[in-house]
């Protein structure tokens, strides 16, 4: 995995505009009861950290899990991005958005972390951002970043009001709608211009 | 034992409790406000996993209007979140509820994964106390407690001391006590958790692997109340310490 990703890794729940109109009318009823205002983040912890081309360990009660591709932005400093790399957000599926996912998002390896870090340049236009995901070499899902609830820069902004990320530090942007679900055996590549790709192949938990 | 991680004559060290002073590594004393208090903690190799539980005591649970867990509520904090004995911790500006909670703190001490309740205390290497600050104006219901209200910079004071696990005889019966500017505002015993530790230890490893240095904060009883600029508030477990914070 990249070694500028040396800090806390967080996740970004309905970053994604498409996530928001999943869910419809139910952002407005129980137990919800309104739509987010704040940036919903989470925390993937550093026993979940998988590098290109590690196993993933499924436990054998965990049918399935989803597959959420993403990038994240990664810090230099506090308030100064570094760049960007692939991670695979693996989760357990589970439907209520309403307490902390620990028991579905922190499971041993459950984050691939890409190892090619793109550097922030003026180059880099993170609305450009296209991530594919194959299951097996089969494209299952494009992931577009033109569609944020909040860019990256207004994301990292609203998330400095009343948390600092500090060097080594990452922030996932989020993960579209459509994410592809992946078994024991299935090997997952997500890939982006300039960020490689980032495979990792789900093998069942030793006993 | 009780050890702390201090910053004197500006280098960071440890420390252990004697006599009502610190004795240095160099076998100086210094009395305790002669330092700056840092978390009681030994840095770890990759960021450390801070797990905390929410509505783990029932009387606490009722006070909040909801009713007892069916297993652990639990969140994940992250280590920027952590500051020291003796330091000061922000009210945002215009907010209405801000309250202390005060909580035992587990501390890892060895790499747990599919540990059995029996055999939890093993992998606990020692006990400390926090005092984990939340801001209930924004409390919204994703992922609830979400971190703007649980992870805020410096709201969450810890120390001040790390307590070696065998001094603790029974860390299930341990009076805490939360006093604001000197009154006693909050009063409970850790024998009233729902989730106690063994328990706690034996769910978290059934999917997680615990490394030492990982955190557990253990939930808080009733009692909170809401903190203002200048209030001092002492968060205090029998046995492990008193954890001194300003509100600024």
């Amino acid at each position: 995995m990249s070694d500028a990703v040396t800090g806390t890794v967080f996740g970004t729940l309905l970053n994604f505009r498409g996530e928001l109109e999943a869910l419809g009318g139910k952002v407005n009823e129980p137990p919800y009861q309104a739509p987010p205002k704040a940036p919903v983040l989470y925390i993937k912890p550093a026993n979940t950290w998988s590098a290109d081309g590690a196993e993933i360990p499924v436990p054998a009660n965990v049918p399935q899990v989803e597959v959420g591709a993403t990038i994240a932005m990664v810090m230099k400093a506090p308030g100064e991005v570094a760049g960007f790399v692939l991670m695979n957000d693996i989760s357990v599926p589970h439907a209520s958005l309403f307490r902390p996912p620990v028991k579905y998002k922190c499971l041993d390896g459950f984050l691939g972390v890409g190892g090619t870090l793109l550097a922030l340049s003026e180059a880099v236009d993170p609305t450009k951002f296209v991530v594919a995901v194959r299951v097996n070499g089969v494209l299952k899902q494009s992931v577009a970043f033109n569609n944020l609830v909040r860019d990256p820069a207004r994301l990292l902004a609203d998330v400095s009001e009343f948390m600092t990320l500090g060097a080594g530090d990452a922030l996932m942007l989020g993960c579209d709608v459509g994410r592809p679900l992946a078994r024991v055996g299935d090997r997952i590549e997500i890939s982006a211009p300039g960020m490689g790709s980032l495979s990792n192949t789900l093998a069942a938990e030793a006993a | 034992m009780k050890h702390a991680r201090i910053v004197h004559e500006g280098v960071a060290q440890h420390a252990i409790e004697r006599d009502g002073q610190l004795l240095l590594d160099d076998t100086r004393f210094v009395p305790f406000d002669a330092v700056t208090w840092l978390p009681p903690l030994a840095d770890t190799r990759l960021p450390r996993t801070i797990l905390a539980l929410g509505l783990n005591y029932a009387d606490h649970a009722k006070e909040l209007a909801f009713k007892a867990p069916e297993e652990p509520l639990v969140f994940l904090k992250s280590p920027s979140a952590l500051t020291g004995h003796r330091q000061k911790t922000r009210r945002p500006a215009g907010v209405e509820f801000m309250h202390y909670e005060c909580e035992l703190t587990v501390i890892i001490g060895r790499q747990a994964k599919k540990v059995k309740r029996d055999d939890a205390y093993d992998f606990v290497a020692g006990y400390t106390v926090a005092n984990d600050y939340a801001v209930r104006d924004y409390l919204e219901n994703w992922y609830r407690p979400n971190l703007r209200v649980k992870n805020r910079d410096g709201a969450t004071p810890i120390g001040p001391w790390f307590v070696d696990a065998g001094d603790i005889a029974d860390p299930m019966a341990l009076a805490l006590s939360t006093t604001v500017n000197g009154t006693l505002t909050q009063s409970g015993s850790t024998k009233d958790m729902i989730f106690d530790v063994p328990f706690l230890i034996e769910y978290f490893s059934s999917f997680m692997t615990l490394r030492p240095g990982d955190l557990i904060l253990t939930g808080t009883p009733d009692g909170v109340v809401d903190c203002r600029p200048g209030d001092v508030v002492v968060t205090e477990i029998e046995g492990v310490g008193a954890l001194m914070n300003t509100i600024e």
